[in-house]
């Protein structure tokens, strides 16, 4: 039989491509396998040249997409408890119960609502604006980042900014390529028990290097401008499904935009100037607005009465 | 032969993409009677269940097969298509030897790992983290919370 294998490689790697989109879900590897298995068996690809398509679909598969809800919410356990070496709680029940419940319900509507633990809010005892989403949805937004709402409406703005970061992973996509493959390999060979010494050593400084590259990136560097906009434009769907007004976000980031200082080490030093997110938005047709409800001014109002 | 191979991939994503089992990747997830987290809860599944998904409807599967018994809809993002491996260790080879995606439960960055890295960082504290992690505000208060506000009808 005539052997044409670039085009049969080609026709594979087509075929790989459109089943991988079609199908969505994560099985790229058993794809991948089942078609070069097949191709082999026609005598259209060697025994090598399938090895070599399957090694190099393993090979793109080490990366912080391959992080399971449960590890992600390890991960972000540690980044909370890493930024709260920073800051202290504000032990508020009622503010904070508030809090959640603005955000919880906002989350429902999140591309993303179920995560592992689930998304949590706590107020940081701070004057600094800021608000710092750990991977998994664990939450903390500060006092001062508060001071800065008028309405509901623009407190679920922030908040629906943040659950943009989680629901896009962006925490975990600020863990260098690298840091996963050789501790995570080790036990997709080995059978499943409690790791011993080296393996948990490996495994651990792994995990360490991970947190430093998160909270790096949430505590001094802040993300990439794209990120950024694209957590807005999470926040602004999910303002809208909730029944919010998305134009919030642009007033509350005019709000900011009054409070913003280049020299501070508040959400100054790690986000875009508020300018800039603001042109983003309005390019979407968004405009801005301080309208709410009520209901929803009365019950903020008397929460936020305490700070 | 191109052609055949082409059905043969569009063939196994069909497989993997329409009904067939997918396992409950959250730590708890709850049942709804219709697709929306409106809708009542009808039942709950725990990390690792393996379930059978049917009709898909703006975001929600609609799922049968529980370890429970109880049917109802469930949100994308608390499933996923990897079988989920707590680890007996015999279990997971037959397993790993089939090709099935697995999921390993408990490794990789895991409760062990985080009591690792505390001891080698004596300074943090995850009491905060815990305390967090509890206030959950039951559904049903979220709806009316977001009626009271005139957020949702």
């Amino acid at each position: 039989m005539k052997t044409r294998p670039w085009r049969t490689a080609t026709a594979a790697a087509l075929g790989l491509a459109l089943a991988w989109a079609l199908s969505g879900c994560e099985t790229l590897n058993q794809l991948s396998e089942g078609i070069t298995s097949l191709t082999v068996a026609s005598g259209d690809l060697t025994e090598d040249q399938a090895a070599s398509i399957n090694r190099s679909t393993k090979a793109v598969t080490k990366t912080f997409e391959d992080i399971t809800p449960e590890q992600e919410y390890y991960i972000g356990r540690t980044v909370a408890a890493t930024v709260l070496l920073g800051y202290q709680a504000l032990p508020a029940p009622k503010l904070n119960d508030y809090v959640n419940r603005v955000g919880q319900a906002l989350a429902q509507f999140s591309l993303r609502p179920e995560t592992f633990g689930g998304y949590r809010f706590l107020v940081l005892d701070s004057d600094e604006i800021n608000a710092f989403a750990a991977p998994g949805g664990l939450i903390l937004v500060t006092r001062g980042l508060l001071k800065c709402c008028d309405t509901e409406d623009e407190l679920a703005a922030v908040l629906a900014h943040e659950i943009g970061h989680v629901e896009k992973l962006h925490g975990l996509r600020a863990i260098k390529t690298g840091r996963l493959g050789s501790a995570l390999s080790t036990l997709a060979v080995e059978s499943v028990k409690t790791l011993g010494g080296e393996q948990l050593a490996e495994v651990t400084k792994a995990f360490d290097e991970s947190i430093n590259d998160i909270t790096g990136t949430l505590m001094n560097s802040g993300y990439s401008r794209r990120l950024e906009f694209e957590a807005d434009g999470c926040a602004v769907d999910i303002l809208r499904k909730a029944g919010y007004q998305p134009g919030a976000l642009i007033s509350m980031l005019e709000n900011m935009q009054a409070n913003w200082q280049p020299t501070r080490m508040d959400f100054a030093a790690t986000h875009p100037p508020p300018g800039d997110r603001i042109l983003q938005l309005k390019r979407r047709g968004l405009a801005a607005s301080k309208e709410t409800s009520a209901a929803r001014q009365k019950r903020f109002d008397a929460m936020l009465r305490s700070l | 032969m191109n052609k055949w191979i082409l059905m043969a991939g569009v063939a196994l994503a069909a497989a993997c993409a329409w009904g067939g089992e997918m396992s409950v990747q959250v730590r708890e997830g709850q049942l709804r009677n219709r697709a929306s987290f409106l809708g009542a809860v009808c039942g709950t599944v725990a990390y690792g269940d393996r379930v059978t998904v049917g009709q898909r409807q703006a975001g929600w599967f609609e799922v049968t097969g529980t370890p429970s018994g109880a049917t109802g809809w469930i949100h994308e993002s608390a499933l996923t298509p990897k079988r989920i491996v707590t680890g007996s260790g015999v279990d997971d080879a037959r397993i790993g030897a089939s090709g099935e995606e697995v999921a390993l439960a408990g490794k990789g960055f895991s409760k062990e790992v985080e009591a690792e890295y505390k001891k080698q960082n004596a300074k943090l504290d995850y009491v905060w983290v815990d305390r967090m992690l509890l206030f959950k505000i039951p559904e049903a208060q979220l709806v009316e919370f977001l009626q009271q506000g005139g957020l949702v009808q």
